[in-house]
């Protein structure tokens, strides 16, 4: 067995995932499934080969940055207006309470 | 009015161009027809998740007026098309698929978007996808599955299912999607339209949602080569916007479709055939036989990293996935869960109502393989075998100029036949995952259909930043197989 319910709780944690406790049964099985196929990446021998974090990255095409000049932002209301709760110049959340 | 002999199923751009320019109709009826149809259309597919009658209307009036006047009304002036719903859209809802966003109203477009009516185009609606883009039936969104509108009890592939369903229905001429490991080119190949996953950076991902940042693409969908090359042409280039847009130039797309493929190398990776039989594989040889007929040079080559980029792909697109869903966490994005005392409990039970079973699964193993004491194992492994599928393609294309493959190992399968599956699900990634992980363009193109009916597509891949050699061999392939 690749994970167990108690790792699955623990990652749903790290996620900020509620999950039920049929849902934590079903990732375990799923993700020990999909974990256990993922090993196949031990047959290969990498020790040579440099981790590629994305494909152009080298490239001179995308290695440009771009002029850095003043532009007009969003604005607070618009930036706001998607918030299920939002006041003119801020989100509002639930109290924050020490643990 | 309308001819009511006119049949929208029928329609291009270019005839599109030519109709408006007789006054055959004008835009602002084309349109209003376009929407009629889509909307009666919808209720067998469900392709559609909403419509945008007044910003199609406004567009289309302003097609309309450009040509009274006597200006360009632009290449893609007045045709309809369908645009994914990740992609965003200015006051118009864009859901992702997901409850999360139902009622989300982005407040600027997405580049693809501008320049995709800048050069004339109408957006007539916004399409089903699986939730975030995440899934390979369009099953998993959460406002209902699509239905493969060339048989109805089957999905119509995904993750982009109902752009492909709308332009292989005809309710819209083109359609934008959007690829991560294969959400273009299966669909496409699924509903017997053409799909175009471009070079990574060609299209600005900028308004686009992110699912995986280094595998993300916006593509488009069309019935015919030509035009869907034609809508790339109007949204590919650099954009300030997206730092990992390219700055290669874009070509004329249209004149590479010269019909002329004579001593095209083309290579078929002996790892994506050893195991392909049945009725796909058959069509694909098929496919092949043509394009040595046309003159292409056909030879077998080896890309011994395939059966690896499954395991590598779903690492990393599932680390990327789980930290680019973190921000839907109840603060900003229109969803909260109502029965939450403490912030915490507020991110968790938003995240943990709000996200449907294929997201949770992505979220959990991408946290998973990120997480203390297994980065290295995991996501420093992937990014590593990674850069070996991507040095596959760059050793095959010292020999070959293009890669043949399939797309899907099957045609379209029935609704519910793999959702308790996910391992299986994602193991029929594989023909379109490696594309994706190096990058490089890839399409399907229709190839046939099985004797069920069922469409496949056939699989065209090239070097970065040539399209154009894709979509010439394309055309080339489309004309010869539909001349048969």
């Amino acid at each position: 067995m690749k994970i167990t319910e108690q790792e699955v709780r623990y990652v749903a944690g790290l996620a900020n995932l509620s999950l039920t406790q049929e849902e934590v049964a079903k990732l375990r099985a799923d993700l020990d499934e999909i974990l256990t196929h993922i090993d196949k990446l031990n047959e290969v021998d990498t020790s040579q080969v440099e981790p590629m974090a994305q494909v152009l990255f080298a490239r001179e095409e995308t290695a440009t940055l771009r002029a850095d000049r003043e532009k007009p932002p969003l604005g607070a209301r618009l930036a706001l207006a998607n918030a299920p709760e939002g006041g003119p110049e801020y989100f509002k959340v639930p109290k924050v309470i020490e643990r | 009015m309308i001819d009511p002999s006119l049949d929208l199923r029928s329609l291009s751009v270019d005839r599109i161009r030519q109709d408006l320019a007789s006054r055959r109709y004008s835009a602002v009826e084309l349109i209003t027809e376009s929407l009629r149809f889509a909307e009666s259309a919808n209720s067998w597919t469900n392709a559609y998740l909403h419509f945008c009658h007044y910003r199609a209307l406004a567009a289309a009036q302003r097609v309309d007026q450009k040509l009274h006047q006597g200006e360009d009304p632009g290449p893609l002036a007045g045709v309809p098309i369908a645009v994914k719903d990740v992609i965003l859209t200015r006051n118009v809802r864009t859901t992702c698929g997901s409850k999360l966003l139902e009622n989300y109203i982005p407040p600027y477009d997405a580049t693809a978007i501008t320049r995709l009516e800048q050069a004339g185009g109408i957006i007539i609606g916004k399409t089903n996808c699986d939730e975030f883009a995440m899934g390979s039936s369009t099953e998993n969104s959460a406002f209902g599955p699509v239905r493969n509108p060339v048989a109805l009890e089957r999905v119509p592939g995904g993750s982009s299912g109902g752009s492909a369903a709308a332009v292989a229905q005809g309710s819209a001429v083109l359609a934008l999607g959007s690829d991560t490991g294969g959400s273009i080119r299966q669909p496409a190949s699924f509903c017997g339209v053409a799909g175009v996953t471009p070079t990574y950076g060609r299209v600005s991902r900028y308004g686009l949602v992110a699912f995986a940042s280094s595998l993300d693409h916006i593509g488009p969908f069309a019935k015919s080569v030509r035009d869907a090359a034609l809508l790339l042409g109007a949204i590919a280039g650099r954009d300030e916007m997206d730092s990992t847009s390219a700055f290669a130039p874009v070509p004329d797309y249209q004149e590479a479709l010269t019909g002329d493929v004579k001593g095209v190398r083309i290579g078929l990776p002996r790892e994506y055939f050893k195991n392909l039989a049945s009725e796909t594989g058959d069509l694909i040889a098929r496919g092949v036989e043509t394009l040595g007929k046309l003159g292409c040079e056909v030879r077998e080559i080896s890309m011994p990293a395939t059966e690896y980029a499954i395991a590598s792909y779903y690492i990393i697109c599932t680390a990327e996935a789980s930290s680019n869903l973190a921000r839907y966490d109840g603060v900003r994005y229109t969803t909260r869960s109502s029965s939450s005392e403490t912030l915490s409990d507020m991110y968790r039970n938003t995240r943990g109502e709000g996200f449907g079973a294929e997201c949770k699964r992505r979220i959990m193993l991408g946290t998973y393989v990120l997480s203390a004491g297994y980065y290295d194992a995991y996501y420093l492994k992937a990014q590593k075998v990674r850069a070996l599928v991507a040095r596959d393609f760059s050793n095959a294309f010292q020999e070959v100029d293009a890669i043949v493959a399939p797309v899907s190992p099957f045609p379209a399968f029935k609704l519910g036949e793999k959702i308790d599956d996910p391992l299986a699900m994602y193991l029929s990634d594989i023909y379109t995952i490696t594309g994706s992980l190096a990058g490089v363009p890839c399409m399907s193109v229709p190839c046939g259909a099985t004797a069920a009916g069922l469409p496949v597509g056939m699989q065209i891949l090239t070097r970065h930043f040539d399209e154009a050699g894709m979509f010439r061999i394309a055309d080339a392939f489309e004309r010869a197989n539909g001349a048969k």
